[in-house]
Order: C-alpha cells, then sequence, then structure tokens
C-alpha cells in the first residue's frame, strides 16, 4: 500500500485555485519532494494530507485513511514541520515537547523518557529547561523537528524545513532529517524551494506550479524527458584545426556540437549517450587536439527545475534553448 | 473526546495567560476595587461625612433612592432605620450587577488571549496538526477562559461578602449578606456572563489580528453590565430572584447562539489565519 495517494485533488479559497488536479502517489519509506516557487500550493498540499482542510474536488489518502474524515486519527500518524517552528517561546524546550506529546496522546511515563532522548538526540539538551524564547533559529528548527518526530510518526511532512535558516544551520537540519528519516525508514513528504536540499534528500520529486503538477519522477528519469543525450565539456591543450567542429560533427551518435573558445580548445558536444564519448575524443585527436580533460555533465535538479518552470537554466543555456517545450511534461 | 488533550491545552493557555501581564494586572486591580474598595466607600463614606451627632443624617436622598427598591426588597428594607436600610440598598441592591464585571472581564481577557493570542504567536498551526479535533481544541480555550474567570469571581463574592458584612457589622449588627437574589446571580447568571465573554472573545478574534485589539473590542461588552446596573439603581430593573433567573435564562440562550457561531468561527477562522 502507498503511503499517500491523491486523486485529482484540488483546493480552492474563494476564486483562487490552490491546489488544482494533483494525482500523484508516494511509496511507503520513500522521501518524495514537492517542489515549485511561493505560492504553488506546497504548504496547502501538506495541509490537505493531513486533514487541516478539506479539499474542494478529488480526494486523497494518507495511510490508508482519509484525512477529511479520519483527521484526528491520522494526525497520530503523521509529524509536520513547518517553515515557522511555531513553538511556544515562553516555555522551555522540556515544555514544549510535554506539551505536543501530551497532545498526541502519548502515555506520560514515556513520553518525559522520549523528550529527553529527543533534547538529547538533537543537541538541545543543554539548554532543555531554557526558555525557547531565547533559542536561536535554527536551534529553534531543530526543536520543532524534534516535536514533529516526538511521537515516532510514520510519514513526515516538511514545509520548508530550512527555508528561514541560515546555511550552516540548514544543514545541521538537513543531517538531521536524513539520520531520522532513513534509519526508521519513514516516508517523508518534503516541501521546499531550496533544490540542493532536495537533490540530496529525494528519492523522487514532483514539481508544481501554481497548484498544478507539471512533473513527478527521479531526477534522471526527468532529465530524460527533458533533454535527449547528454552534453560533454572537451579541454584541449592547445588550439585544434579549423575544421574540428564539423568533424565532431559527423561523428556517429553526435546530435549538436560548438565551441566555448574561438580557439577550439575547449568545446561542448552533445552525445545520444556516453559510449559516444571515446569517438569523439578520437575525433579531436585525429585533428591535432590534445585532449586533457573530458566532463560528461550531469543534469543537476536546479537544470530539470528551471526547466520545467519554463526558465532556463543558467548553466545549461545552449540546451535549455534547444530542449524548450519538448517531453510532455504539461 | 481526549479529555487529556483538552486538559493540556487548558492548562497551557492558562500559564500563557499568567504570563501575559497585560492581561491580569487589570484582571487583579478591578476585583480590588469592586469588591473591596466600593462596599467600604458605599458602608462607611455616611458615617465620615455624616454631623457630628454620629449619625448618618435620615436625608431625603437616602430616603429617594430606597423607595426606588422593587417590591420584593421592600420586605428586606422593612423594620430597619435609614442607615441600615442604605447598607443593604447600596451594597447588596446598586452593588448586584458591578460583580457580573468580573466574569466577563476575566473571561474575555483569558479568551482574547487564548484565541488570538495562539495565532498572534503562530503556534495555532503547530496545534492544528496534532490530533486534537477542533471540538477538542475549542473545549480546551473554552476552559481556561470560562472556568478561571468563574473562580475568581466566586472567590471575589466570598471577598465581597466577608468586607459587606465586616464593614457593616456596627450599623446592621449580624451577617446579613448575601441576601436571596445574590445566589442565582452567582451561580446562575455569572457562568451565563462568563460564556458570553468568551464567546464574544471568539468571535472578536476572528476580525482582529492581535490580543490587544481583541483586548480593547471585548472591553465594550462593559456596557451590558453597566446597563444592568444603571437600570438597578434607577429602579428600571430589579434583579429579584425571579428576574435574575429570568435575566440568566436570556444570557444563556444568547450564550448557545454565540457559542454556537464561534465553533463555526474557530474552524474557519483558524484554517483562515493559516490561508
Amino acid at each position: 500500500m502507498d503511503a499517500i495517494q491523491t486523486d485529482a485533488l484540488s483546493r480552492r479559497y474563494g476564486n483562487l485555485t490552490a491546489v488544482a488536479d494533483v494525482t500523484l502517489t508516494v511509496a511507503r519509506g520513500e522521501v518524495f519532494g514537492v517542489l515549485g516557487p511561493n505560492g504553488a500550493g506546497k504548504t496547502t498540499m501538506v495541509r490537505l494530507l493531513n486533514g487541516v482542510l478539506a479539499p474542494s474536488a478529488g480526494s486523497c489518502r494518507v495511510l490508508g485513511l482519509d484525512p477529511a474524515r479520519q483527521g484526528s486519527g491520522l494526525r497520530r500518524r503523521t509529524g509536520v514541520l513547518t517553515e515557522s517552528p511555531a513553538l511556544y517561546e515562553r516555555m522551555t524546550a522540556r515544555e514544549n515537547l510535554r506539551f505536543f506529546g501530551t497532545m498526541y496522546g502519548m502515555p506520560a511515563g514515556k513520553l518525559a523518557a522520549r523528550a529527553d532522548a529527543m533534547l538529547e538526540a538533537f543537541g538541545l539538551a543543554e539548554r532543555a529547561d531554557a526558555k525557547v524564547g531565547g533559542f536561536s533559529k535554527g536551534m529553534k528548527q531543530r526543536l520543532a523537528l524534534a516535536r514533529a518526530l516526538l511521537h515516532e510518526p510514520e510519514v513526515l511532512f516538511l514545509d520548508e524545513p530550512t527555508a528561514a535558516l541560515d546555511p550552516e544551520a540548514a544543514r545541521r537540519v538537513t543531517e538531521l532529517i536524513m539520520e531520522f528519516t532513513r534509519q526508521a525508514g519513514r516516508t517523508v513528504f518534503l516541501c521546499t524551494h531550496y533544490l540542493p536540499e532536495a537533490q540530496r534528500l529525494c528519492d523522487r520529486v514532483a514539481v508544481l506550479n501554481r497548484g498544478r503538477l507539471i512533473a513527478t519522477g527521479t531526477l534522471a528519469e526527468l532529465a530524460r524527458t527533458l533533454w535527449h543525450g547528454t552534453w560533454v565539456d572537451v579541454e584541449c591543450l592547445v588550439a585544434s584545426a579549423p575544421d574540428l567542429l564539423e568533424a565532431v560533427r559527423v561523428v556517429a551518435g553526435v546530435t549538436d556540437a560548438r565551441l566555448d573558445e574561438p580557439d577550439g580548445t575547449r568545446l561542448a558536444v552533445q552525445v545520444e549517450g556516453e559510449e559516444r564519448i571515446p569517438a569523439v575524443v578520437r575525433a579531436i585527436v585525429e585533428r591535432g587536439g590534445q585532449v586533457v580533460r573530458v566532463n560528461a555533465r550531469e543534469h543537476t535538479l536546479e537544470d530539470v527545475y528551471f526547466e520545467l518552470q519554463g526558465e532556463p537554466a543558467h548553466a545549461q543555456p545552449a540546451v535549455a534553448s534547444e530542449t524548450s517545450g519538448r517531453g510532455g511534461r504539461r | 473526546m481526549n479529555w487529556r488533550a483538552v486538559g493540556a491545552l487548558a492548562r497551557k493557555d492558562l500559564w500563557e495567560v499568567r504570563m501575559n501581564k497585560v492581561a491580569w494586572i487589570p484582571a487583579a486591580i478591578v476585583p480590588m476595587v469592586i469588591v473591596v474598595l466600593l462596599p467600604l466607600a458605599f458602608i462607611l463614606a455616611p458615617n465620615l461625612f455624616a454631623p457630628s451627632t454620629g449619625t448618618p443624617d435620615p436625608n431625603a436622598n437616602v430616603q429617594t433612592l430606597t423607595n426606588l427598591v422593587p417590591s420584593s426588597m421592600v420586605t428586606e428594607l422593612h423594620g430597619l432605620n435609614d442607615a441600615q436600610r442604605w447598607v443593604v440598598f447600596s451594597t447588596g441592591f446598586v452593588s448586584a450587577p458591578m460583580l457580573l464585571l468580573l466574569p466577563l472581564m476575566f473571561s474575555s481577557i483569558a479568551g482574547a488571549d487564548s484565541f488570538v493570542g495562539e495565532r498572534e504567536r503562530k503556534t495555532l498551526e503547530a496545534l492544528l496538526y496534532t490530533p486534537a479535533t477542533d471540538s477538542e481544541l475549542f473545549l480546551g480555550k473554552v476552559i481556561a477562559s470560562v472556568v478561571p474567570a468563574l473562580l475568581l469571581t466566586w472567590m471575589s463574592f466570598v471577598v465581597y461578602a466577608v468586607v459587606v458584612n465586616a464593614a457593616g457589622w456596627n450599623i446592621m449588627q449580624r451577617v446579613w449578606f448575601p441576601t436571596a437574589a445574590w445566589w442565582p446571580l452567582m451561580i446562575w447568571v455569572a457562568p451565563a456572563i462568563a460564556t458570553l465573554g468568551m464567546a464574544a472573545a471568539v468571535l472578536i478574534s476572528s476580525r482582529v489580528s492581535t490580543f490587544m485589539e481583541a483586548y480593547q473590542l471585548t472591553g465594550t461588552l462593559v456596557v451590558i453590565v453597566l446597563a444592568l446596573v444603571v437600570a438597578q439603581a434607577t429602579g428600571v430593573l430589579s434583579l429579584s430572584v425571579g428576574v435574575t433567573l429570568l435575566v440568566g435564562a436570556a444570557l444563556w440562550a444568547v450564550d448557545a447562539v454565540l457559542v454556537w457561531l464561534g465553533v463555526r468561527l474557530f474552524s474557519r477562522g483558524a484554517v483562515k489565519a493559516l490561508a
């Protein structure tokens, strides 16, 4: 059984459609990323999947439960970390965990021990009895993550968990997320627009734009639908023959080639597959090129994301303009 | 109903109100004025400002005021001298609606902090992601608003009774307070007023974004109680046992409507605040 299923899930606020006809599945134990700009509908998805909001149309099930009708039972089995830590700042870290543990129905005896263990694990034990109002943003977010994991949820929803943090604090929170989700085999539904974080954490991603799902899959799957072939950067020691580019273009399996330096010391070649690279190198060498470096480009999630959002990625201007509109992603 | 969660939320809210000085300082000062200073002023002032004979002058003003008492109270004043009639009239009759300010004030302040404060402090969303249902969240906050308001009101009532009987002892020579009409006022009307204050705070909280705004708006409810004070003092309304029961019934009916609206607005308001 999938951990999360949505079927044409939609949510409107008056005339504004926050989520429109989203159909997706998330397998148990999967780390699933939902990417999109602000206002794409990510947070609304989290609220719908936890029964905080009811859908305007369509349906969803989380752990086999209908969030709109069985929200209370479902929320015992899910944990949510929002962008804002939403902690009681006049209470101590320990009091916060104990209060929320009680709200989650944890037995008092187990709760006390579990809260202490979480404070220890999240590096907050020394400040356990300090008021949260005096904590740094990173500490607050770590405490909020501890709260989200306190009752050992089967599904963890992370809504922009590091958006408000400095890089160091964000990295620490990301490490904790990896540590506490991978080990336990938890299902994670990560909403973010911080793409390196998503690439580091997620098995699969969905890309939302204005409430609509525009693509879903692994990074490799998404890249394959967007770009045919692989771009290879070749660097030579000295200038190559003037007809180098024509010689490369006629190599079997080469779909495009261009000079990055006019003297031919740097060129970019698009091949159908990496098995074509040796033939390209051979052609360059035969024209007097002294190859010192060959690098097959790997598409990052950032490349994929901006391509899907209709904005050429900075790192891939030629590819983006050439392949814009390909791939049946909408 | 998960009573453990309801209790935890109520305790947390009460703790937060205690931490909010803007909320509890007026809640500590006003009862002092109403239950201590006011009855002392009513009872002792005529003696302090009376002619040197030491006996309050049975002047026309007292006569005029005591003439306003309803027929139901005439028996209570029967056989009393003017000084005793003044004590019973001022502290047992005119002041009665004043004590109703207390449950109204306590519950509306606690309600404003509980409902608006949660949103203002951006903690509402975390609460909504817990397994607690809307009803449990609402009930927890109602308990945090109404129960302490009632306890504080009843404690104030006890203090008021002690002050009135002690300060008036030389004049009355007996424990005469509370009179019959005070019991339904405290047991029947005060809870209704406390619920009214809480419900008003919930309704107002759906329209404002800060505790201070809610605090100021709920303050306008005092007009209702002041109207009762004026009506009672001028003889337009008499809070006899029967009338008190009727006033209470009317307030409970209003409460029922407001609470029904409040539950709906709490759910919608919560979501609206997040949208």
